[in-house]
């Protein structure tokens, strides 16, 4: 008897995951990862904060396991709402904010994907050009079709704000829009607050729906509440937003899986029942989510001396990732490059886009040991003052004739 | 812009502005989850002497949920260890707990194992592992309808369907017995489409306790075989049944045997008492190394868009207790302890209601495997039970005997014999034998 799965093919690498895989299997010394978003000091090494380690000090061994609400820990929801909406947010106030928590980002943007498809199955998903690869994975699984939108301006390395104003006045009134809050991933380009203001605007005229990706709060900036600034203009203009928030990158939690999925209700009622429908959907997804990371977050946002060493914390992380954005650029233009490097300041967030093209990037790795995604994506929070120079002097030997 | 909606009238916030209705205005509030929903009741009855016997959470004689000591220690060492960070998984999750847990459910000689036949992918918990797994199938697997038996753990249709299976079901417990329905079990299972998907529970069935013998599990396999039926295992209670972990995993073990290809959903919730960490692998044993590998490419796929990768706490916790020769006798004793309470309390109520005089034959609570009873009480019974006698249970009659108290006993028993007695004597003729 032959096997039931013949007919089933190698599935093909993550474009994202497999580049550190192929990192991980290349014996050179010189190696270069600036591939995954995964942030490292300026010793390359991962960071566990302070504050995280702290948290976990005082949790370990001392609290039972038992199962989470299918809503998560509350406690934890109910600060990680503060961060977005504003810790004096009228909607948290009068509990107009159906708000669950989820499998960081992912899950978070999986869940609404869900619940977009069984409330309103004959909508479509506007997602912009480019975003995160696996956020076209999401909505495919969720069987919601997409739609792409203008973004990225590649001539210019910036916004095509043109572009996406047209698109956005464009699609049928009532469309669903997929928005990177801060920090785009993965072109560090975002709107200016006026072109924010217009955007908010031009989505109430159409009745647009706002859901917002915030996996970088606290990282582009080094201020949570700058960060948000998006998400804020947009609730001043009386949209019913949703809104994905992870604690990957800005509390490094990374594998603990921990982040939250809300939206914004026209009342307290409707917020329950919204709530109980995501909880619907994440039953038969895996029950409960897991409570270790969940702990973390809350025990830190709760105690004040713990939150104020996180902010410092997140501030140092972001600082360091402007100040390797500055110093990349000065080496390339001390190096003579024929190009301009104004976006590598311009952009913020953990990406840089390069603007090198997949030859490029193929050289890079092949030739220099370097790791990055072939989109020409390179992730800052990878760069330190120890390979600064050998990556500026291996990107300047790709373009040099380009 | 001005509306004239009439839904405008409701909202006084300033800043709701435009709009004036939620794209989600139409929801309905869902129903309040059958199982998680009777803890909730539970938590709002001010009654002193409620007793919650609902959710399969295991509770010490106290009724205070445990940590084992193994798993404290477990998470010491990762605490004290600073060099230990927090970076993501890949996306199948901790090879080292993988290649445990393959270890564990198949055996450290498994054939299987030792070629590469076994791909194995880190879950959360055995929902998780059931909801991976039953998309991989819908995918990939030419005859994606599963039979579930009859009756199931409440979940496994919903989570199943979700994955986009389709979902029939297949005989299994017998009320007049309070034992194996074997006969309509073949007799379903061969009428079945060749090929279809066959959940089986492992060990200790959920909710009726009642598993088939050595022998009955031979003659299932076989006839699996003769259909092509693919075997998808739930083994959420390896080592909660009989108190040993090698003994409870026989069934699979047997169907792996001799090239058998299947499925298997893996928890620690239970085993471990990692309940709220989600730790659990899927398995999938394959006919060839090759095909392994190509299915783990495939389940991959399935992940990513629904977490990216799973949760690193509660799998490291595991894999430290795994890998370490002491701290693994050290949790199957204590894995045993809590069994054999378990088996102490069915004895204890056993006991109790024959001190009643409690009408009907009682013993398939002793004879039943597992965390739970399957009493044979109606919903209306159990309903009478928790509004005169403040006793939470599932309506099936399930009762969770992993978080009852020697001292809850007498007043649990009060209830059953109340119920039984009270309330119509059709009833009192299905219990008797």
């Amino acid at each position: 008897m032959s096997s039931w799965w013949r007919s089933v093919d190698p599935a093909p690498k993550d474009p994202i995951l497999g580049v550190t895989e192929a990192f991980l299997a290349d014996s050179s010394p010189n190696k270069v990862n600036v591939g995954v978003g995964a942030y490292r000091d300026d010793n390359g090494k991962p960071v566990v904060l302070e504050c995280v380690r702290e948290a976990e000090r005082r949790i370990a061994g001392n609290l039972n396991m038992e199962y989470l609400p299918m809503g998560g820990s509350v406690k934890m929801v109910e600060e990680t709402l503060k961060l977005s909406y504003g810790e004096k947010s009228e909607f948290i106030r009068d509990k107009r904010i159906a708000a669950v928590q989820s499998l960081s980002g992912t899950g978070a943007c999986r869940l609404f994907a869900d619940f977009q498809k069984r409330f309103h199955p004959d909508s479509q998903i506007h997602i912009p050009v480019p975003t995160w690869a696996n956020h076209h994975n999401i909505w495919r699984d969720a069987q919601v079709p997409q739609r792409t939108f203008h973004y990225y301006h590649p001539e210019s390395r910036g916004l095509d704000f043109a572009g996406l104003m047209d698109d956005i006045k464009n699609a049928p009134n009532g469309s669903f829009f997929l928005l990177h809050a801060c920090a785009h991933n993965p072109t560090g380009v975002d709107p200016s607050e006026e072109q924010w203001r217009e955007i908010s605007h031009q989505f109430k005229a159409k009745g647009h729906f706002p859901f917002f990706d915030m996996a970088y709060q606290g990282f582009a900036s080094g201020d949570p509440e700058r960060d948000a600034k998006s998400i804020r203009i947009f609730l001043e203009d009386g949209h019913l937003v949703g809104i994905a928030q992870s604690y990957a990158k800005n509390m490094g939690l990374y594998g603990q899986r921990v982040g939250c999925l809300s939206v914004l209700c026209e009342d307290e009622k409707q917020a329950m029942a919204v709530k109980s429908q995501l909880q619907l959907l994440a039953r038969p997804m895996y029950s409960n989510p897991p409570v270790h990371g969940a702990l973390i977050v809350s025990t830190i946002l709760s105690d004040p001396g713990l939150k104020k060493l996180w902010l410092k914390e997140v501030k140092v992380m972001a600082d360091r990732i402007i100040g390797m954005r500055t110093a990349l650029r000065e080496n390339l233009e001390k190096m003579g490059s024929p190009l301009s490097w104004e976006h590598i300041t311009n952009q913020i967030g953990m990406f840089c886009y390069s603007g090198l093209a997949p030859e490029q990037v193929d050289r890079l790795t092949s030739e220099f040991h370097i790791y990055l995604t072939r989109n020409g994506r390179i992730s800052m929070a990878g760069v330190t003052t120890g390979n600064i120079g050998y990556l500026a002097n291996a990107i300047h030997e790709v373009t040099k004739s380009a | 812009m001005d509306s004239l909606h009439p839904n405008d009238a409701i909202l006084a916030s300033p800043t709701s502005g435009l709009h004036a209705d939620s794209v989600f205005a139409h929801l309905h509030r869902a129903p309040e989850d059958p199982i998680l929903g009777v803890t909730v009741a539970y938590n709002k009855d001010p009654s002193p002497v409620k007793v919650n016997v609902g959710v399969g959470s295991y509770r010490t004689d106290e009724g205070k949920p445990l940590v084992l000591n193994v798993v404290r220690q477990a998470e010491q060492k990762l605490v004290n260890d600073r060099s230990r960070v927090k970076e993501y998984l890949p996306i199948v999750g901790l090879a080292e707990f993988n290649k445990l847990s393959a270890k564990l459910l198949l055996g450290a000689d498994s054939p299987a194992i030792r070629e590469n036949r076994v791909t194995t992918v880190q879950c959360l918990s055995g929902t998780g592992s059931l909801r991976v797994g039953g998309e991989f199938l819908a995918r990939h697997y030419h005859q994606p309808t599963i039979y579930i038996p009859q009756p199931t753990w409440g979940y496994h249709p919903k989570v199943l369907a979700g994955a986009g299976l389709s979902v029939k079901t297949y005989r299994y417990y017998d009320p007049a017995t309070r034992g194996l329905n074997f006969q309509g079990l073949l007799e379903d299972l061969g009428s079945a489409p060749s090929g279809a998907i066959v959940l089986l529970h492992a060990c200790a069935h959920n909710p009726t306790g009642v598993d088939p013998t050595i022998q009955q599990w031979d003659q299932i396999r076989q006839l699996m075989r003769s259909k092509e039926l693919l075997p998808f295992f739930d083994n959420a209670y390896q080592g909660f049944a009989s108190g040993d972990l090698d003994a409870d995993a026989e069934s699979v073990r047997m169907f792996a045997a001799n090239g058998g290809e299947c499925l298997v959903a893996q928890s620690y919730a239970k085993n471990m008492g990692l309940y709220g960490e989600r730790v659990g692998a899927l398995s999938i044993v394959c006919k060839t190394a090759d095909v392994a590998s190509r299915v783990e490419s495939q389940l991959k796929l399935v992940i990513r868009p629904m977490y990216s990768v799973p949760p690193i706490h509660g799998a490291s916790i595991a894999a430290t207790i795994l890998k370490d020769r002491d701290m693994y006798n050290e949790w199957t004793i204590e894995l045993k302890a809590m069994a054999d309470r378990i088996i102490s309390m069915r004895q204890q109520l056993f006991d109790a209601l024959r001190a009643r005089g409690t009408p009907g034959d009682w013993s398939h609570v002793i004879k039943q495997i597992g965390m739970f009873t399957f009493t044979g009480l109606n919903s209306e019974q159990v309903a009478f039970m928790t509004r005169e006698y403040h006793i939470y249970m599932t309506s099936d009659g399930r009762i969770s005997m992993a978080s009852l108290t020697s001292k809850a006993v007498p007043h649990l028993a009060d209830a059953i014999h109340a119920a039984v007695t009270m309330l119509s004597e059709s009833v009192t003729s299905r219990v008797s034998s």
